[in-house]
């Protein structure tokens, strides 16, 4: 009798946990198509990379490589060059960039977050403007080229994208819920207003410069637009255009000579090269983005929901 | 203190500003913007009077209004789907593979779509072969693009904008949903009354501000994803690619800055326009 008792429920208990998991089963079924279909492109190309150039060609991408090889790697590691000097563009433009960056537009929005300057409100609209209405790609073009002869400089990688005007109105939305009294104390002190800047306002600010910081990187680190218009020189190539002028011309994969004569002349493995390429170019940068993740998210939802 | 900000604004964001009179020039680079030749409105003149504008103007709206209303239902529909998951785990791990293409630069996402669609040994003909179908020539076909461009749009920015409606339930208030279901109502009827019509705000400003930013495209898609094919110009080609090949390939100065003087005024009216919608709605999110 009263094992009987006991049964019942459980298997009540069993088929209800089925019937009231369903739904989240189902959710999970829904995720995980979802994820697996967003990692099919960067499974496709990591695959590609490893895979025989021969076999490539003949049995088409996959998302395992239908005959393993790394000599598409060992191709590009006879001469790495030209990738050493694009990271190195890459990291150089990112770091000054981030930096001066950070630091330029703190400067500026600190400037307009203050109440008691004068021309807060025709410096805002100043900067405010620019987010309405712009020249356009010509005159850009040709103030950059003809007339500040920046063609071919590392300057012109950055300096452009210095001040973002969304950034600067984050950074002034955050400086404005700083404490009023911290700044006119240390007035009252005789701090001078540089000190104020760099010993209060920086300090108390770090979680919205670190944020603001990451999306810099991210920006710098994936351009392409400027070193499209303006570099010629391969020297000059930052990562991601590299990568462009690689899905063009293969020559780009080789920096010396000798070893270009041997591209033209001998079998080499092009399509894969350029996937290993890829592969290399998104490899410890993604990941480290991916591990900030949250950051990002923590930034787009300020941005998102508290922007004005 | 502001002023090296200011200065970089006054040179990057001004100077082409007063640049627009190229507009009206015949520009020469050796005579520079002040001395090239006013011709007045003939570089419009001839602007309006060839097919170009039309269609590069209908696929910038075309394309951008299908974004917009994909990227919506995509990034609502995300969102919904990641809120009911009660697995934390689970839910962090499904939102970094969705958010990771946001990391992805345009060149690579490139090198992806080649790795699906190229002819000859692409993953999709392929599988299409596999099914026993005939292989598409999908970057000679332009009648696909739209869509080919629309997923992976949405496949580069719904984790951006799943994140911005998450942050959006975490604001609803939970006593709506136990009050709801002492009613007795299910899942699909909490989301149909009570989460839906909660985002609905968020909804309209992100829609408003993407209005805004209709006469613009995004160039590295457009550009990158289609290979620059002129094939495919005829669905593919917008404003800003067209205005990049003018100036870059074929050195046509007065078109580019003509096209680009359009685009920045209708650009600039349409920014007024949704801005003015914004404030109506919610004047805390108008931009000014």
């Amino acid at each position: 009798m009263a094992t009987t008792l006991q049964v019942k429920p459980i298997s009540q208990q069993r088929r209800s946990w089925l019937s009231r998991n369903a739904g989240q089963l189902g959710l999970h079924a829904i995720l995980i198509t979802v994820s697996v279909l967003f990692l099919v492109p960067l499974l496709v190309v990591i695959s590609a990379s490893l895979t025989d150039e021969i076999a490539l060609t003949r049995n088409g991408y996959g998302l395992l490589p239908s005959q393993l090889s790394f000599e598409a790697y060992q191709y590009i590691l006879l001469d790495p060059t030209q990738i050493l000097r694009s990271y190195g563009v890459t990291a150089t433009v990112t770091a000054i960039g981030t930096i001066a960056a950070l630091t330029v537009m703190s400067l500026l929005a600190y400037v307009l977050a203050r109440q008691d300057f004068t021309w807060r409100r025709p410096f805002s609209f100043f900067v405010f403007f620019t987010m309405l209405f712009n020249g356009g790609l010509v005159p850009t073009y040709i103030l950059i080229t003809q007339y500040l002869k920046l063609r071919d400089t590392l300057w012109v990688l950055f300096l452009p994208y210095l001040v973002v005007p969304w950034f600067v109105f984050l950074l002034r939305t955050y400086f404005n819920t700083l404490p009023k009294e911290f700044i006119e104390s240390a007035k009252i002190d005789g701090a001078s207003e540089w000190r104020i800047y760099l010993n209060i306002v920086i300090p108390l600010s770090t979680p919205a410069l670190a944020t603001i910081g990451l999306f810099c990187i991210l920006m710098f680190w994936n351009d392409w637009w400027l070193a499209l218009l303006y570099i010629n020189e391969p020297k000059l190539y930052p990562l991601q255009y590299l990568l462009y002028a690689i899905l063009r011309n293969a020559e780009f994969l080789s920096s010396n000579s000798a070893a270009t004569a041997m591209l033209t002349t001998v079998k080499v493995p092009l399509q894969t090269i350029r996937m290993a390429m890829a592969v290399i170019a998104i490899g410890p940068v993604a990941i480290a983005f991916l591990a900030l993740q949250r950051y990002f998210v923590r930034g787009i939802t300020l941005g998102g929901l508290k922007g004005e | 203190m502001g002023a090296p900000g200011l200065l970089v604004l006054l040179i990057f964001s001004y100077l082409p500003m007063f640049g627009v009179v190229i507009a009206f020039k015949d520009f020469r680079a050796n005579l520079g913007i002040f001395n090239s030749q006013w011709i007045g409105l003939k570089n419009f003149e001839f602007l309006f009077r060839s097919p170009v504008l039309s269609r590069i103007t209908t696929n910038t709206l075309t394309l951008n209004v299908l974004f917009i209303v994909s990227g919506l239902v995509a990034s609502v529909g995300l969102a919904l789907l990641l809120n009911e998951v009660r697995l934390k785990i689970a839910t962090r791990a499904y939102q970094t593979v969705v958010f990771f293409p946001y990391f992805i630069s345009w060149v690579i996402v490139g090198y992806f779509s080649f790795a699906l669609l190229n002819a000859d040994n692409g993953l999709i003909n392929g599988f299409l072969t596999t099914l026993g179908q005939e292989p598409v020539a999908w970057y000679s076909s332009p009648q696909y693009w739209p869509w080919i461009l629309m997923l992976t749009n949405i496949w580069k920015s719904v984790g951006y904008g799943s994140v911005i409606y998450l942050a959006g339930m975490l604001g609803i208030n939970q006593e709506y949903y136990e009050a709801a279901m002492l009613d007795g109502a299910n899942k699909v009827q909490q989301i149909r009354y009570i989460t839906l019509p909660h985002l609905v705000p968020i909804m309209v400003i992100m829609t408003l501000l993407a209005i805004g930013r209709i006469f613009y495209a995004d160039f590295g898609l457009f550009y990158y994803v289609t290979r620059d094919n002129s094939l495919l110009y005829s669905t593919t080609d917008v404003i800003d690619t067209y205005v990049y090949r003018a100036l870059r390939v074929n050195a046509d100065i007065g078109m580019a800055a003509a096209v680009g003087l359009y685009q920045s005024v209708v650009g600039f009216a349409l920014v007024l326009i949704s801005n003015w919608l914004v404030k109506r709605v919610d004047p805390e999110r108008s931009l000014f």
